[in-house]
């Protein structure tokens, strides 16, 4: 889809949020700070009622109201101030890509009451992994990629003011028939869409489309439309016609009793054409990105406690006396508390402020955040290892998940195998994923070991970086072959494989490395040594006794 | 504020509605979890359940929500106020709050102004006598869920902090819902919840589109809509009246209860937290559809819904833990 295309059915999509900005809630627009969204948010800016910036750490009270601290104070009453959540309003949310999971709860919760509330996600997420909560963006009705739309190419506009608000004028006139509600569902389900949010969405589209046309019902042109602005980006499968033709009975039955009428409706190729229709629009590389983009999921939502970045939060403790130094923060709730008793008492002496606090009434926020630990599995799942014991890793990292699970442990799957390693799993909780990826790790190739090993330290620095504890269990026969440029040659690939080692020895973590061959070679008890890692050759060993160990080892340095 | 999607117009997810019934009738069940993809109503399916619920009697501004003079606690106004009728108290628990707005706290606006240490309650105390809803339950900090822990075993919330020591009932049903994509719930949480309930994305397309046809209707023709399903929702909220008054008649047999047992051992649930939540729900059910005693049928109908939460979690099991409790049912009961 060239940058124009794409640039023109943003801006559609932006036309019929004005049309029906409560039915249709929002928009997802991915692209880069830049002129070209810049444009975009002039546009967006031209939309009529009230629009706020929120941005990814907001706080509750600033989103909700809360207690007004300076008006509390100056007053000596309890202040409230609205939040800028309180008024209906379009909430427009740059760097979306880096909204915090609590953020994204609330704002889901607003987007449900459908108390008039609309979202802007302006994504600048540079990895397919970096992206807005789903939480968000399924429940807003548009999703557009600017990413390749250059400057010269954003030239189509927004129609005249009057004509949207003449068309939403015409809005609830707009009626839909059975058949557009049976035709838009069948079409979700058929792309694979699961969330019923998708085709009310779609219907809300057409209908704002409609209005846009002024039509008293939507038409075929109207339906396609909305189908590509609304499943497009949505879609989990692009249908085969094959295995959808049994679908294609079902849904439509009430068109197959219409079909004396003279209506344009027939039954299969307005579906037909639908489908194509999408389907040209499914960024290419889809089925690619889904793995990523279902892991981008699972990263966000690695359960409660996981996504502190630094300790600074957490888990508050009881605030302290103390004068803020700067790095401190007060607590400012509890330095009230501590100095109200006495007010009445100050008052008669000093001044007659209202509020009288002493420096000996200042408390400071005090927190503590225990680090979680992340387990990074690092997988052999070359020829050489699958002959031997591919089954039994996969055993002991079971094992080891039921263990993690139990421990509230975070764990991470990479596999390595042919030319490259592959992140099956990033960091998460959710058991039932890695249950999933690793009983679908296939195997067979060379080994790449280096590529292996080069991923775990770029996942164990990310995940530091995060505020994780992490650990490394590397399950290989340590016959590397395949160097990290993906060519052949064991001298090679084995003196890389030492190389990157030393870099993840840097790292120091605590590692474990192992053996899973049939007969224990020296090379790789020598690459433990450079690893930095426990050694463990266990030539006849049973998935109970691999996982044993890999605790005990992991354990003893870790904590 | 439009009404919420009426009760009886959700369509399917039969196990989460019938869960949301049981409880109405037996608070002391110990509330709902649903769990479940995005987009399955399981949001709507709570609201719905709050307008539904038949109103409770209460002293008027009792911020406890008690009933008579005597439940009321000492530092609560108006301990002897009119007495009133009020919707089932349906508390939203938000995440991201903090222990204060939770279990309540020193009241900073009288303790400013007047000098005076005064209880401000919080969201447990308005939750009292009803429903405290959890949305993405999964997400909630852990020290909140402590708290939680606590005060829904015991019944009583209890604050000592800030020179307070403050103590009332917060007795509520609790809800929660969540994505288990998102994070996996603490066994311990998850065992507070009486009954668990999993719901999944319709897959057949006429159930679909009715879905949509309905909730489309909610949304364009609301007035017609509502008018329709509200007197559905009354014909609901009468059975559950009537099976709250027939609950106390229905018998239950030794059979029955051996029944339990067996059920609970086979499945190697821990603790007896599962046979009485059988028999509850189980009695409830009965109630609900006018029989006088319990039969098989009604706990093969419950097991899933009372029990499935309850297993020893074994991670690695394929077959998910609904499936485990139907077929040891099977077994079991015959």
């Amino acid at each position: 889809m060239s940058g124009s295309a794409a640039w023109g059915r943003a801006l559609r999509a932006l036309s019929l949020l004005a049309i029906d900005p409560e039915g249709l809630r929002g928009l997802h627009l991915r692209a880069r700070a830049g002129p070209v969204r810049q444009r975009f948010e002039t546009l967006l800016a031209t939309l009529p009622g009230p629009a706020r910036r929120i941005h990814p750490d907001l706080s509750d009270t600033a989103l909700f109201g809360g207690a007004d601290v300076a008006a509390t104070l100056a007053q000596g009453r309890l202040v409230w101030q609205e939040g800028l959540a309180t008024q209906p309003a379009r909430l427009i949310l740059p760097m979306a890509e880096r909204t915090q999971p609590h953020l994204a709860a609330r704002l889901a919760q607003l987007l449900d009451r459908a108390a008039g509330h609309g979202l802007i996600l302006l994504d600048e997420g540079a990895e397919e992994a970096e992206r807005a909560p789903e939480a968000l963006s399924e429940r807003l009705a548009f999703g557009h990629d600017l990413e390749e739309t250059g400057w010269h190419q954003a030239q189509a506009t927004l129609p005249a003011p009057a004509d949207l608000d003449a068309a939403r004028a015409r809005l609830s006139g707009v009626r839909l028939s059975p058949d557009h509600i049976a035709t838009l569902t069948a079409l979700a389900a058929r792309f694979g869409i699961d969330s019923l949010r998708a085709p009310l969405l779609a219907l809300r589209a057409a209908r704002a489309l409609a209005a846009l046309e002024a039509r008293a019902t939507p038409n075929d042109d109207d339906l396609r439309e909305a189908a590509e602005l609304v499943f497009a980006h949505r879609a989990t499968q692009i249908p085969q016609d094959e295995e959808a033709e049994p679908q294609d009975d079902t849904p439509l039955p009430d068109p197959e009793t219409d079909s004396a009428d003279t209506d344009e409706m027939q039954d299969g190729i307005p579906d037909d054409m639908l489908i194509d229709a999408v389907a040209a629009l499914i960024p290419p590389g889809l089925m690619e990105r889904l793995q990523n983009a279902r892991s981008a999921r699972g990263m966000r939502g690695a359960g409660a406690g996981a996504r502190r970045k630094g300790n600074r939060r957490g888990r508050p403790l009881p605030s302290r006396p103390g004068k803020p130094d700067g790095r401190a923060r007060i607590d400012i709730v509890a330095t009230l508390r501590n100095a109200a008793p006495w007010q009445p008492l100050r008052r008669q002496g000093e001044s007659n402020a209202r509020v009288i606090i002493h420096p000996s009434d200042i408390r400071l926020r005090r927190s503590e955040t225990r680090s979680d630990r992340l387990l990074i599995f690092a997988v052999d799942a070359s020829g050489s290892a699958a002959m031997a014991r591919l089954a039994e890793a996969k055993g002991a990292v079971e094992l080891l998940l039921a263990q993690a699970y139990a421990r509230r442990d975070h764990v991470a799957l990479i596999a390595f195998r042919g030319t490259g390693a592959e992140l099956l799993l990033p960091p998460t909780r959710s058991l039932v994923q890695a249950k999933r990826r690793l009983a679908g790790l296939p195997g067979g190739g060379g080994t790449p070991l280096a590529a292996g090993l080069l991923a775990g330290a770029t996942l164990a620095a990310q995940a530091r970086e995060r505020g994780l504890d992490p650990a490394f269990a590397l399950l290989t026969d340590g016959r590397a072959n395949v160097a990290l440029d993906g060519s052949g040659g064991r001298a090679a690939a084995m003196q890389e494989a030492h190389e990157v080692s030393a870099y993840l020895r840097a790292l120091g973590l605590p590692a474990i490395l192992i053996d899973t061959s049939a007969r224990s070679a020296p090379e790789t008890a020598q690459l433990a040594q450079s690893l930095g890692a426990q050694y463990l050759a266990l030539p006849r060993a049973d998935a109970a006794r691999i996982s044993g160990a890999v605790s005990a080892a992991l354990d003893a340095p870790a904590r | 504020m439009t009404a919420p999607y009426p009760f009886s117009a959700i369509v399917g997810q039969d196990q989460m509605k019938l869960a949301m019934i049981l409880t109405a009738i037996e608070p002391g069940l110990g509330g709902v979890l649903v769990f479940g993809d995005r987009g399955t109503g399981k949001s709507t399916a709570v609201r719905a359940l709050a307008a539904l619920l038949p109103p409770i009697r209460m002293i008027e501004g009792s911020p406890t929500n008690a009933e008579r003079p005597e439940d009321s606690p000492d530092w609560a106004p108006h301990p002897d106020g009119d007495i009133v009728e009020r919707p089932t108290p349906v508390v939203d628990l938000p995440l991201g709050v903090t222990e204060d707005r939770v279990t309540g706290a020193l009241d900073i606006e009288r303790a400013l102004t007047r000098g005076e240490k005064a209880f401000e309650p919080g969201l447990l105390a308005r939750a009292n006598r009803g429903y405290l809803y959890i949305d993405e339950v999964n997400l909630l900090e852990d020290h909140i869920v402590d708290l939680l822990l606590d005060v829904a075993q015991s019944g009583e919330n209890v604050v000592e902090r800030e020179g307070l020591s403050i103590r009332h009932p917060a007795r509520f049903v609790l809800v929660g819902s969540g994505n288990p994509e998102e994070g996996e719930l603490r066994p311990q949480l998850l065992d507070r919840f009486g009954l668990s309930v999993e719901v999944r994305s319709p897959t057949d397309i006429e159930e679909r589109i009715e879905i949509i046809r309905r909730r489309d209707a909610y949304e364009t023709e609301t007035d017609t809509f509502l008018t329709h399903w509200q007197a559905e929702d009354a014909a609901i909220r009468d059975a559950i009246l009537a099976a709250r008054a027939a609950k106390p008649d229905i018998t239950t047999s030794d059979d029955i209860l051996r029944d339990c047992a067996t059920l609970c051992t086979a499945l190697g649930a821990d603790g007896l937290r599962g046979e009485l939540t059988l028999i509850r729900s189980g009695r409830a059910l009965a109630a609900y559809e006018g029989a006088a005693a319990i039969t098989r049928d009604h706990l093969r109908r419950v097991a899933p819904i009372a029990l499935s939460h309850r297993l020893r979690r074994d991670p690695l099991d394929e077959a998910g833990s609904v499936t485990r409790v139907i077929r040891l049912t099977e077994d079991v009961l015959g």
